[in-house]
């Protein structure tokens, strides 16, 4: 029954789709309030009877119900709870409800807080949105419906991927899913301003916050995923530039480039058909990103099940909005008036250069994800494009981007000059440069690019204080008055200075990473030392045991560093027999400076293991430095302008709610 | 400056830097692209001497000789050709006679292809798409996926 329940109610709500999509259209075409007003009740139905869907699904999981299909393939009864949770987006047809939850959900959002929205841009957005919804729900129902029946039942499930029980890999889709779909508000909201012929700065001031909410939550989600792929495939390395991680970078540079563009068309009024066509590629590039990762055109442990006619429905889909959506800004863009007269040096450019350095590593990135791709579909050549090609393009087209960074805030609108900005940036400047000489003397036998990088990471981060520094008059006032000022600083002031210094702390650790990562192999048996950047780790002993649904056999590591005694590392072999399928748990010691990563390797006869260990340095601060951007996101969305849409002055912010 | 050159000097910069990265893409597009070779292809083209290939095809049963410590030797065959690989480091989880196997590196002169890499697979039952392709053309296809479930191919996967 409660399969059906899910069943009917996605039926239900592909119903309501179709109604949300038509009647508010017509009635913002005739200006007519009865019709529009239809959209809101839709949107919120829409989203109930999903959610409704998506808790029965969940039921069915977490109860194991093998008659439901999707159970059956994806779930086992041995399975620890939190993964037959997490198992429900572990699949396709689940992670495509999800996907529409999430859809439904942002649509339900504008639905309830929109209501300071111009009544026809309201009603525009709301069809846009359920046309979304209306085809990724007819997707689901008639390709890949989650609630299928079995008969007879199997006894016992298919099992999820080991691979894939992991706490930091169970909550990645849900981030990354609420950023590729949080773009669709933007999309909607870009394609209704096309139809009613008109942007303005309201319109940004609207945008803006659910660019910002998508945009942190996708920022989240890559990092997770990223530092998922750190600890547990064993390879110790945290991007691999793999085309489902491309998938994902796409959406996120394009949505950095419209959440800047959106700042000049609210502030400016200028910028407006480019920050529209912004919008429409970002959310392009997430339903790109959907089809690539869930068509089965690339092959990874994202593509759940490889299926032509899926891909196909998707790529038609994919055609539709994006062809769609291109037409009608070709037809529509010419009418959009520009505005704001902005001099070569002002921060109007400065935005812009960032737009088109972003556009630019976009392209690389796609070409570089495509190209072989559509190599093999035209000539059957099969190539692959790996991380040389993307260290000789993205890299050079994104440095000089984030030289800029510390200038952008600096500069004023309309008119700047340069000379004022670089006084304020000398500190930053001087510091970096010192660093950059530091390193340079103490790395004993480091690549040539490691103090250029350094100096680099900390001219991002000091360089984003500056902006504040300059605010508060830091040394040109009392200290007392310096403080009164910083307490009153605007919060987006302080959002976009922490996202800024968080690319520095992120910068650092990615080249800390790539130039100083030590590894050593060797085969050990108990007992047996090995050295590593004045680690000394000592094997003392392997165990077997079993878990909820492995076996595992555990080896204990002593590390001692200068004889005393730092850490007890354990790294595992796990094997699942469900799948059949063995997996590797890493050993980790930080020091927040430093990884040290223990990898249990193949056993070698009867006694002995291959051991991997890495020393991988500046490793934490990668992640670290997403969060910090995902927390200056967070400020920027908690400001209190963006509350002003919500009828309730002191209500939480809406996309703050909705993210 | 008049509006008009405001504009011109933005779509300037604008086409320098997408000048630019076009030629970078291009550049990079020539100098770092790795092509798939089946041991046939290899014995039929030949391969540059120093150029990074991949080598894809099932490792041959009772090949694998490890010698001195990560010191690792196996046979890669479409049952038509085959060709023996050297590597030294740490094998995948799933790597195995009788299983597919795509490794990247550069043939030796001898004929003896030194791999730096040999990629990871995520299931046990998975072919690499370039493999199994070559299975095809080597007329060594047994076949997959035709009886086998969703359960059974769920996951499948080649991450680097």
């Amino acid at each position: 029954m409660i399969a059906e329940t899910g069943h009917f109610a996605l039926v239900l709500a592909l119903a309501v789709a179709l109604a949300q999509v038509i009647l508010p259209q017509i009635g913002a075409y005739r200006r007519d309030a009865r019709l529009m007003t239809v959209g809101e009740p839709a949107a919120l139905a829409q989203f109930l009877l999903v959610l409704l869907a998506f808790g029965a699904l969940t039921v069915s999981f977490v109860t194991s119900d093998f008659s439901v299909y999707a159970v059956a393939q994806h779930s086992h009864s041995a399975k620890p709870l939190l993964y037959k949770i997490t198992g429900v987006w572990g699949n396709h047809e689940g992670s495509m409800l999800l996907w529409i939850l999430i859809l439904t959900g942002f649509g339900a959002a504008v639905a309830a807080f929109g209501r300071q929205l111009p009544a026809t841009l309201r009603a525009r957005v709301l069809s846009v949105q359920a046309l979304i919804g209306l085809a990724f729900i007819g997707f689901i129902l008639f390709t890949s419906n989650p609630f299928t029946r079995l008969d007879p039942a199997p006894i016992e499930g298919g099992g999820l991927n080991p691979l894939l029980q992991d706490p930091a890999l169970a909550f990645h889709p849900p981030f990354l899913y609420a950023g590729y779909v949080g773009f669709s508000m933007a999309f909607s909201f870009a394609i209704a301003a096309l139809l009613e012929g008109k942007v303005d700065p309201g319109w940004a001031r609207w945008v803006r916050p659910w660019t910002l909410a998508a945009w942190a939550s996708l920022t989240l989600g890559i990092s997770m995923g990223s530092w998922w792929a750190y600890y547990e495939l064993g390879w110790g390395g945290w991007w691999f530039w793999d085309p489902v991680e491309n998938a994902s970078l796409m959406p996120w540079l394009v949505g950095t480039a419209l959440l800047h563009s959106a700042i000049v068309v609210e502030k400016r009024g200028a910028l407006k058909s480019w920050t529209v066509l912004l919008a429409i590629f970002a959310f392009s590039l997430s339903l790109v990103g959907t089809f690539l990762v869930r068509s089965g055109v690339l092959t990874s442990v994202h593509a759940f099940a490889v299926d032509p006619e899926r891909g196909l429905v998707i790529l038609g889909i994919l055609a539709f909005f994006i062809g769609g959506a291109l037409s009608l800004y070709a037809w529509r863009a010419p009418s959009l008036k520009g505005g704001g007269l902005f001099a070569p040096v002002s921060r109007e450019s400065a935005l812009v250069m960032n737009n088109l350095f972003l556009a630019a590593a976009t392209v690389s990135v796609f070409i570089g994800t495509l190209y072989p791709l559509a190599l093999d579909a035209l000539t059957g050549e099969k190539i692959s494009v790996g991380p040389p090609f993307f260290n000789a393009t993205f890299v050079p087209i994104v440095l000089p981007l984030l030289l800029l960074v510390p200038l952008g805030p600096l500069l004023a609108w309309k008119r700047s000059d340069i000379y004022p900005v670089m006084q304020r940036l000398f500190f930053a400047a001087g510091a970096a440069f010192v660093l950059g000489l530091v390193v340079a003397a103490f790395q004993e036998d480091g690549p040539w690019f490691a103090p250029l990088g350094m100096a680099l990471a900390l001219w991002l981060f000091l360089g984003a204080f500056a902006d504040i520094a300059y605010r508060i008059r830091l040394g040109r006032t009392p200290m007392q008055d310096a403080l009164r000022r910083l307490k009153h600083l605007p919060r987006p002031v302080w959002g976009s200075t922490l996202a800024h210094a968080g690319v520095g702390i992120m910068v650092a650790g990615i080249v800390g990473i790539t130039a100083w990562r030590a590894e050593t192999v060797a085969v050990m048996k108990d007992g047996d030392t090995l050295s590593i950047g004045g680690y000394d780790i000592t094997l003392m002993q392997v165990g077997a045991y079993d878990g909820p649904n492995f076996r595992s056999e555990k080896g204990e590591f002593l590390v001692v560093r200068g004889k005393r005694e730092v850490a007890r590392l354990h790294a595992e072999k796990r094997f699942y027999p469900v799948q059949a399928m063995p997996t590797s748990e890493v050993g980790i010691y930080t020091t927040g400076f430093a990884d040290l990563y223990v990898v249990l390797g193949d056993r070698r006869g009867e006694e002995a293991w291959t051991v991997r260990a890495y020393i991988n340095p500046m490793a934490p601060w990668i992640w670290f430095g997403t969060g910090v951007m995902v927390l200056g996101g967070l400020i920027s969305l908690s400001d209190r302008r963006y509350r002003l849409g919500v009828p309730f002055a002191r209500r939480k912010a809406p996309s703050g709610a909705a993210a | 400056m008049t509006r008009k050159q405001r504009r011109a000097s933005l779509i300037g910069a604008g086409l320098v830097i997408l000048g630019l990265a076009a030629a970078l893409v291009l550049t990079a597009l020539q100098d770092n692209i790795v092509f798939f070779y089946s041991p046939s292809d290899i014995a039929e083209r030949g391969a540059e001497p120093g150029e990074r290939l991949r080598l894809g095809g099932l490792v041959a049963e009772d090949s694998v000789v490890r010698g001195e410590g990560t010191d690792v030797r196996f046979d890669v065959t479409d049952f038509a050709e085959t060709i023996t690989v050297t590597y030294d480091g740490q094998l995948p989880d799933l790597f195995r006679e009788g299983q597919g196997v795509v490794t990247e590196g550069v043939l030796r002169p001898d004929g003896i292809f030194a791999a730096d890499t040999v990629l990871a697979k995520h299931d046990e039952n998975y072919m690499p798409p370039e493999v199994s392709d070559a299975l095809k053309r080597s007329g060594n296809w047994q076949g997959e996926g035709a009886t086998k479930s969703h359960a059974e191919t769920y996951g499948e996967g080649s991450y680097p």
